[in-house]
């Protein structure tokens, strides 16, 4: 009998371990792999034809701390994070609210509010890039109507960061609208007829039973946000290239003109753990905070 | 306010989406105090009635006044009523007190009277010390009842409520059916109560209002809609088994009438020779204390005869039935009760 019981376990075992592989291999050699290598790379000096690279401990790191440059990209990257994440969302919520009420042409609305998403970000910086461009560009051509001055919106550098991030809101404000809709959807019509009985307004529904709602979705998208605004820096290489004078470098960006325009792997490796740590810090943040007061169903 | 006056009424009430039929010419006058079943069968318009009562339909034709006050395009709220769903409609991430109260904040009632009157629902409902809770950690029953503590908790004097035992269990529905209308009478509120389910409605209503197709077919008290069906619809839904009818033609001295409506319980088996139908047997279905013998004849239909105690007659087997004149209901061709005597349209 135990013996039976001893085989049968084995094999539960067995078959666990078959269905967790496929990923742990993926993972390992995308992932696990990559970052322990960044790890230990970013503590080696780089690497020239006349000296050998050699363990500099967190001389890389110390030297990173050092550069303004850094820091102003960090500042950058900031600003950026700061404003993109909390206007996307915004604007994606009361696109999703207005969106999923009875509306005429609803579904044209909707494509119209996703059509962003669908285009490449190369794509939608060329776009952008004929908006911009002072003197052709629509926005000052609308300016010139009531006699504005041509302004380089990407050229100088109160203005260059502010028109990139404008850039990201408008592409990814569609894409979190689609995720808020479906969310909305998934609130019981019945739930809005009771407030109704009750006398709830229509904002004190909204406030009191649809946000708590999307809570869940909301931290998704949050997540999602905050990811974005580390990892897309696309239009940067059609609209500014980081300048004028790097205005609007992110740090991504940054990292890759480190690796393969300066070519200074190290610095770009210490770099990039940075960044991991970072985001690490709130994903560890997400899981303890806020999932305990966010309502699943 | 005289008693004469009901406290709900609806007069001649429509409501019609893209020409196809909600409901039509809907005239109910509801007594205060009252327990009211709206019963018919799916898509028989019982539901619209009830949304167009409570505001969250508006009627296309007619008037609805509720305590003397035309509401017919009031909003929701505005009509002093409390409502309980179908599917009870709680907010799944407000705790228990929180679902309770939530109309009461709204409404911006004091803290320390919202807290009594959360208290005294709660205490009628029997749900105190679940107040933590959120609906999802309840049992089925127990989210009913918090959602009768919602709808009562505001002491409106109109509950109305949609099929709110239609989620529960046969063994729970026939308890929370004696809760539900302890409560009412209780509290002295008026209940108007949508059910496809007439034992709810025959055992709970002191006013039963049988609809079908968006027109109601009756209205009357549970006996008045068992004993005298106002035309062959209501013979067939009420009862169990329902009504038995029988075309006119097959019994002698009745070919007058078009159909003649037979409950099982008036029906009796004789010894051959001696019955003025014969019939064969379909089925048994036995229920204990009785058993419902199932009956075929050529011009009829839903014959059934009750016998006492266990029976097994095999299929197929002959039997003649008798009945007293007294026990027939008339229907004309249009299917409407006529008077024996008369041969007038008797409702």
């Amino acid at each position: 009998m135990a013996k039976h019981v001893n085989l049968e376990r084995r094999r539960q075992a067995i078959y666990g371990w078959l269905l967790l592989s496929p990923a742990a291999v993926l993972l390992t050699t995308f992932a696990f792999y990559p970052s322990l290598a960044t790890l230990w790379t970013s503590l080696f000096s780089r690497e020239t034809r006349r000296r050998p690279s050699e363990f500099v401990g967190v001389e890389n790191y110390s030297d990173l701390f050092a550069d303004p440059t850094f820091w102003t990209v960090v500042q950058n990257n900031l600003i950026y994070a700061a404003a993109t994440i909390p206007i996307s969302m915004a604007i994606a919520l009361a696109m999703a609210l207005w969106a999923n009420s009875k509306i005429p042409a609803r579904g044209f609305v909707r494509t119209a509010y996703f059509t962003p998403t669908v285009l490449p970000m190369i794509a939608a910086a060329n776009l952008w890039l004929f908006f911009y461009t002072p003197g052709l560009g629509v926005l000052d051509q609308i300016g010139s109507l009531f006699g504005l001055p041509s302004v380089n919106w990407l050229g100088q550098p109160e203005t260059a960061l502010w028109a990139v991030i404008i850039v990201t809101i408008w592409k990814e404000a569609g894409f979190f609208m689609i995720f808020y809709l479906a969310a909305l959807q998934t609130i019981p019509e019945d739930l809005k007829e009771a407030a109704d009985i009750e006398g709830a307004s229509r904002w004190t529904y909204t406030r009191r039973i649809v946000l708590p709602l999307l809570m869940p979705t909301t931290l998704f998208i949050l997540v999602n946000a905050l990811i974005n605004s580390v990892k897309l820096i696309d239009h940067l290489f059609i609209l500014t290239k980081g300048g004028p004078n790097d205005a609007s470098k992110l740090i991504l960006y940054y990292i890759w003109e480190m690796a393969f325009a300066f070519f200074d792997a190290p610095q770009a490796a210490a770099m990039t753990i940075l960044v991991l740590a970072v985001l690490g810090i709130v994903a560890g943040i997400k899981f303890t905070i806020l999932d305990k007061r966010t309502h699943y169903q | 306010m005289t008693s004469s006056e009901p406290f709900v009424r609806v007069e001649n009430v429509a409501k019609r989406w893209n020409g196809q039929l909600g409901v039509e010419e809907v005239d109910l006058s509801i007594p205060r105090g009252s327990f009211v079943a709206l019963l018919g069968p799916s898509g028989c318009g019982k539901s619209t009635t009830l949304r167009l009562l409570s505001g969250l339909e508006l009627p296309d034709e007619g008037t609805i006044t509720i305590d003397g006050r035309d509401v017919t395009t009031a909003a929701p709220s505005e009509r002093n009523l409390s409502m309980v769903f179908q599917s009870y409609a709680l907010f799944p991430h407000l705790s228990v007190a929180e679902n309770v109260v939530f109309g009461l904040k709204v409404r911006r009632v004091r803290a320390s009277e919202r807290q009594e009157k959360l208290r005294r629902a709660l205490e009628i409902t029997g749900l105190l010390g679940y107040e933590t809770r959120k609906p999802g950690e309840l049992s089925g029953g127990q989210r009913q009842r918090v959602a009768l503590a919602r709808a009562i908790v505001a002491n409106q004097p109109l509950c109305l409520m949609d099929e709110p035992l239609s989620n529960l269990d046969a063994k729970l529905r026939a308890s929370v059916r004696k809760d539900i209308k302890k409560l009412q009478v209780d509290l002295g509120i008026t209940v108007i109560y949508v059910t496809h389910d007439q034992t709810e409605a025959m055992s709970m209503a002191d006013i039963v209002v049988l609809m079908k197709d968006g027109r109601i077919q009756q209205t009357g008290s549970p006996e008045d809609l068992y004993y005298r069906p106002a035309n062959t619809f209501v013979a067939e839904f009420v009862g169990s088994p329902p009504m038995a009818l029988i075309a006119g033609a097959a019994l002698p001295g009745f070919e007058g009438y078009d159909k003649i409506g037979l409950r099982a319980e008036d029906v009796q088996v004789v010894e051959a020779g001696n019955g003025r139908l014969t019939c064969r047997v379909s089925e048994c279905e036995f229920l204990g204390s009785e058993t419902f013998v199932g009956l075929t004849h050529s011009s009829a239909s839903g014959l059934t005869v009750s016998m006492p105690g266990l029976r097994n007659i095999p299929a197929g087997k002959e039997l003649e039935i008798t009945f007293s004149d007294e026990d027939l209901h008339f229907f004309d061709s249009s299917g409407r009760r006529i008077s024996p005597q008369t041969g007038a349209i008797d409702i």
